[in-house]
């Protein structure tokens, strides 16, 4: 039918035979290659195909909570999301980073200064490149699910503090960790997480912070979670109670109002800091999550100094607050003797120098022994003695009722101030001690330099009759530390009485702060920041202003509650500008106490939670023996600046 | 003429090996797709190749030689579907491959019959060289048979299937009879052309930026994450993991989760040998080897030389496409688009091979008769 039959002669056989052996070896060497991918290097390609399918989520334990006293919260956390960059894949994470940069608003530069910290880390640990993600952000990320799949969200706990940087100093703020604290950390901190920077937060980073967890889950190629593995749960850090008084605290904040300066309350028979607060103040919600360069710096350059906690940080001349070592140093040492008296016409010379009374140009204090030299302050009284038992003799009492040394309080940024010795003259200026200086010393002045925490709890010990506790925060604290220093019974009973006076009694320099039934007693303070002849030089200016000291305490022996009280360039004296705001923490001590003994703590108990009631003064003391004018007048002292002089 | 071949007379051990073949793809398609939003494709992969044995056997049932009559003709419908293609065809995953083929209602990709025309029409042109020696002038001639659909389809642009007609002509040529020294030169071409494509320079004038990408990444996979570097990265994963034993039914991760492109068509031997591991790809390759000697001793049996050059034809084509599918699989060769016959999911690619196929029982039906 066709011209093919024609053509029946057949190719030759062993070309035929040539591709059977070619097929065969074909699938020869196919089979070598799945040899070798599925046998010798088998191990390899699982692992590779685990680390395809699972992925490590960190789960972020809460950081423990800050109770006061009464278990009423002091800081606690927010939930919130961090959105975490994986690292499994680099190429495709480099491929995505300006997408990323994008979408989240963080500079790409700032994305490869992360990547590059932690390409130390296991590539399977994620870095959190955004802590606290916006809506906007969570929602970039769920839609760009499939095409980014580097990127991945965890819920966290985000510090929540009291607003109104209440409470700020001492709480402290968490910030994320530094190289330093990682390294230090032993593999517990990565970078990205957050601990302590400050204050308690850093104090107790350890039992606060606790341990993240971990979560494996299957994902399938476009990084959506299909399957959870295993989760090792997060633990929790524990919750610490404090030894704070919210109350206390609320008052003291109040009453100190806006003026710098800091306000310390302690319980003399334990050391238990019942409020702490310095201003100006700043509010460590703008820390929790990250906190910008130029905020920082900003702080950090504030001419107010608000980083500052000035109850530990606060290094100043105590002024006639140092008069109370200089009559406890003259009653021990029995040198001038009990019955030393002077006559102060406003100055006195020393040295070939004229030292003024702060009286000067205003009158005299006439002819004053121990008890009225306390009461009025006298400076002149006080020269005297200081003269006559020179600095050694200071130094060393000064230095047994804790100045110039660290109170030891659970706080990481206490300073120790500085109690000036002829040995210390000599180690730092290499030079011998003036005589002259110790005039100005033995009334506070001079080198002298303490914290309001120093001169709470050296007065409180000194009152207490030689005991001295160590301040502390937390209320569980084990160990606390206490110093006795031996003074005679008579000694005490003499000073306690003078600081009594100073209060109680006419004459004294802090009549303003005399509360009915209440044996309110302390020492008032008005340092200068700078010698009468430089402020004659410069003339007025706010900044030289005296700072104003007050420690009081309540009863007049063996006090339960000892505060202290800076206000700083107030230009008022001690009594009249920090008096007031001690008054009012012992008088809402005694009103709390007061309450309580009288069986009535069940409105207490009922009391909200603090941050949902911005707490005032009168609702922490209804039973108040003030009158509510009384009450309003007291608090915006800082109104009537004018300075007394 | 006339014959009736018996039942007797097909090739029952091809058939086995064919089914065989065939049920080792649809479970793999099942594993591979059935928790997906592609769940049902087996079941669709089942219909086409209900459709391909059928077709298969009414192509049996017509003498060869009829076919090979037509071949001029044959061939101009494919180059006319070609250029049918590249003017009016449907446009998927970037390359206009399909053509809607009325009636059918579904889209056939019109290189896959191009293929059996260029076997049918390859036959034909060694069968009539009427020594055992090839001459250069015959080469040439085949050569540029070969070469306008070659070109056609890769405009489209189908490099895989284009690659497919190459060793057509090769092993046609060396049957017939090829020279060593036209050997020899022709070698040297193809060592410069694959030498170009691999050099960037020259690569960059003329490949395409997918194919450009495509061998950069095979070269390079580590450079081109979710690139077709990534592919043949997860590929090998799952070649990989797959040990020994394999994973299991439908229980490969890399299967299961995605991470294995096309899953189902391409990259089925990949699924395959995650989860049925070593000993799972000695079987499917085994089947495969079978099947291709199968088809030389089919060649072997041939009454004539036209019916051998059909059957060595099918064989080169389905050769090529294990090779070349499976060597990408395990990662030895770059992302080209050639599925794997009968295993991978796909109604052209599988119509074909049963078309193929159904040519070679039609050799085989008539080795007797003369």
């Amino acid at each position: 039918m066709s011209y093919w039959f024609r053509n029946d002669n057949r190719l030759p056989q062993a070309r035929l035979a040539i591709a059977s052996y070619i097929i065969v070896g074909m699938i020869g060497v196919l089979l070598l290659g799945f040899w070798k991918l599925q046998v010798i290097d088998a191990d390899k390609y699982s692992s590779l195909a685990e680390r395809n399918r699972v992925r490590y989520i960190p789960v972020i334990a809460p950081r423990g909570r800050m109770l006061d006293r009464e278990g009423r919260v002091l800081v606690d956390n927010r939930p919130s999301f961090s959105v975490l960059l994986l690292r499994d894949d680099l190429a495709q994470v480099q491929k995505h980073l300006a997408g990323i940069s994008e979408g989240l608003g963080i500079p790409l530069d700032d994305l490869h200064d992360q990547l590059n910290n932690a390409k130390n880390l296991p590539k399977f640990q994620p870095i959190i490149i955004k802590p606290d993600a916006s809506p906007a952000d969570v929602a970039f990320i769920e839609s760009h699910r499939s095409d980014i799949p580097v990127l991945e969200m965890i819920p966290v706990h985000r510090r929540r503090y009291l607003p109104g940087g209440f409470f700020a100093h001492a709480a402290g703020y968490v910030g994320e960790v530094s190289e330093q604290q990682i390294e230090a950390s032993n593999g517990r901190l990565r970078p990205g997480d957050f601990a302590g920077k400050s204050g308690l937060e850093r104090q107790y980073n350890d039992l606060l912070q606790g341990t993240d967890g971990m979560r494996r889950v299957v994902v399938n190629s476009v990084g959506k979670e299909v399957d959870r593995l295993a989760t090792q749960e997060a633990i929790s850090g524990k919750q610490i109670l404090l030894t704070i008084d919210y109350d206390l605290q609320q008052v003291a904040e109040q009453a100190l109002g806006a003026r710098p300066g800091a306000a310390v309350a302690l319980d003399p028979r334990t050391g238990e800091v019942l409020a702490m607060v310095s201003h100006p103040t700043l509010d460590p919600n703008d820390f929790a999550v990250r906190i910008s360069a130029n905020d920082w710096k900003s702080l950090n350059e504030d001419r107010q100094k608000p980083l500052l906690n000035r109850a530990i940080q606060a290094q100043l001349a105590p002024g006639s607050v140092f008069k109370i070592v200089t009559a406890t140093a003259m009653l021990e040492d029995k040198n001038p003797p009990e019955s030393f008296t002077t006559f102060c016409p406003g100055y006195a010379t020393f040295y070939g120098r004229q030292f003024k009374c702060y009286i000067y140009g205003k009158g005299s204090h006439g002819v004053a022994g121990l008890h009225k030299a306390v009461l009025e302050s006298c400076d002149i009284f006080f020269y005297n003695v200081g003269m006559r038992l020179g600095i050694d003799r200071l130094s060393y009492y000064g230095s047994k009722f804790g100045l110039g040394r660290k109170t030891g309080i659970d706080l990481p940024e206490e300073l120790a101030g500085l109690m000036p010795s002829a040995e210390w003259v000599e180690r730092v200026y290499h030079r011998k001690w003036y005589a002259g200086e110790t005039i100005s010393v033995a009334i506070g002045q001079g080198a002298v330099i303490t914290t309001p925490l120093q001169l709470a709890r050296m007065i409180g010990g000194i009152a207490s009759g030689g005991v001295f506790k160590q301040p502390h925060l937390l209320k569980d604290a084990l160990n606390v530390g206490e110093e006795r220093v031996a003074l005679s019974e008579a000694t005490v009973e003499k000073i306690t009485d003078a600081m009594y006076g100073v209060v109680n009694e006419e004459g004294g320099t802090a009549r303003n702060v005399r509360l009915p039934g209440i044996e309110v007693s302390g020492k008032s303070g008005t340092a200068q920041v700078i010698g009468y002849a430089t402020r004659e030089k410069f003339g007025k200016q706010k900044k030289f202003e005296d700072n104003a000291w007050f420690v009081g305490y309540a009863p007049r022996r063996n006090p339960e509650i000892v505060v202290a009280v800076l206000v700083q360039e107030s230009g008022k004296h001690g009594g009249e500008a920090a008096g007031p705001v001690v008054k009012e923490v012992i008088k809402a001590y005694y009103d709390k106490k007061n309450k309580k003994t009288q069986g009535q703590e069940t409105a207490e108990s009922k009391q909200p939670d603090p941050r949902n009631t911005p707490a005032r003064v009168a609702a922490t003391a209804p039973r108040s023996a003030l009158k509510p004018e009384e009450s309003a007048a007291v608090v915006p002292a800082r109104a009537s600046a004018e300075p007394r002089r | 003429m006339k014959d009736a071949p018996g039942t007797r007379d097909y090739d029952w051990l091809l058939l086995a090996i064919l089914a065989a073949i065939c049920a080792l793809g649809v479970i793999e398609i099942y594993s591979a797709t059935h928790g997906s939003t592609l769940s049902g494709m087996h079941m669709k992969q089942v219909r086409w190749l209900v459709i391909g044995f059928v077709l298969m056997f009414a192509l049996s049932r017509l003498d060869y030689h009829l076919i090979l009559d037509q071949a001029p003709a044959l061939y101009l419908l494919g180059i006319t579907a070609l250029i049918a293609v590249l003017l009016v065809g449907h446009t998927r995953f970037g390359a206009k491959r399909w053509i809607n083929v009325p009636g059918i209602g579904e889209l056939l990709q019109v290189s896959e019959l191009v293929k059996l025309i260029i076997i049918i029409v390859l036959a034909r042109f060694f069968a009539e060289v009427r020594s055992d020696q090839l001459d250069l002038r015959d080469l040439i001639k085949a050569g540029l048979l070969v070469g306008v659909p070659l070109v056609l389809i890769l405009k489209q642009p189908d490099l895989g299937t284009a690659l497919v007609l190459i060793p057509l002509l090769v092993v046609g040529a060396f049957l017939a009879g090829l020279q060593w020294q036209h050997a020899a030169a022709f070698s040297l071409a193809g060592i410069l052309l694959v030498g170009a494509v691999f050099y960037p320079p020259v690569s960059r004038r003329i490949l395409k930026p997918y194919q450009r990408e495509r061998i950069t990444s095979f070269l390079h996979p580590e450079e081109d994450a979710k690139g077709s570097g990534y592919q043949l990265l997860q590929s090998k994963i799952a070649v990989g993991s797959g040990g020994f034993w394999g994973k299991g039914f439908s229980n490969g991760s890399q299967n299961q989760l995605g991470y294995i492109p096309v899953r189902y068509s391409d990259f089925i031997m990949s699924a395959w040998a995650e989860e049925q591991g070593f000993k799972g790809v000695l079987l499917a390759l085994g089947l495969y080897m079978a099947l291709l000697l199968r088809l030389v001793q089919n060649a072997q049996r041939a009454k004539d030389r036209a019916g051998m050059f059909l059957v060595m034809g099918v064989a080169a084509a389905l050769g090529f496409h294990v090779l070349v599918n499976v060597a990408m699989v395990i990662g030895a060769m770059p992302v080209t688009g050639i599925p794997l016959p009968l295993m991978s999911y796909g109604g052209s690619a599988t119509l074909f091979v049963f078309l193929a196929i159904g040519l070679v029982m039609n050799v085989r039906l008539r080795r007797f008769v003369n």
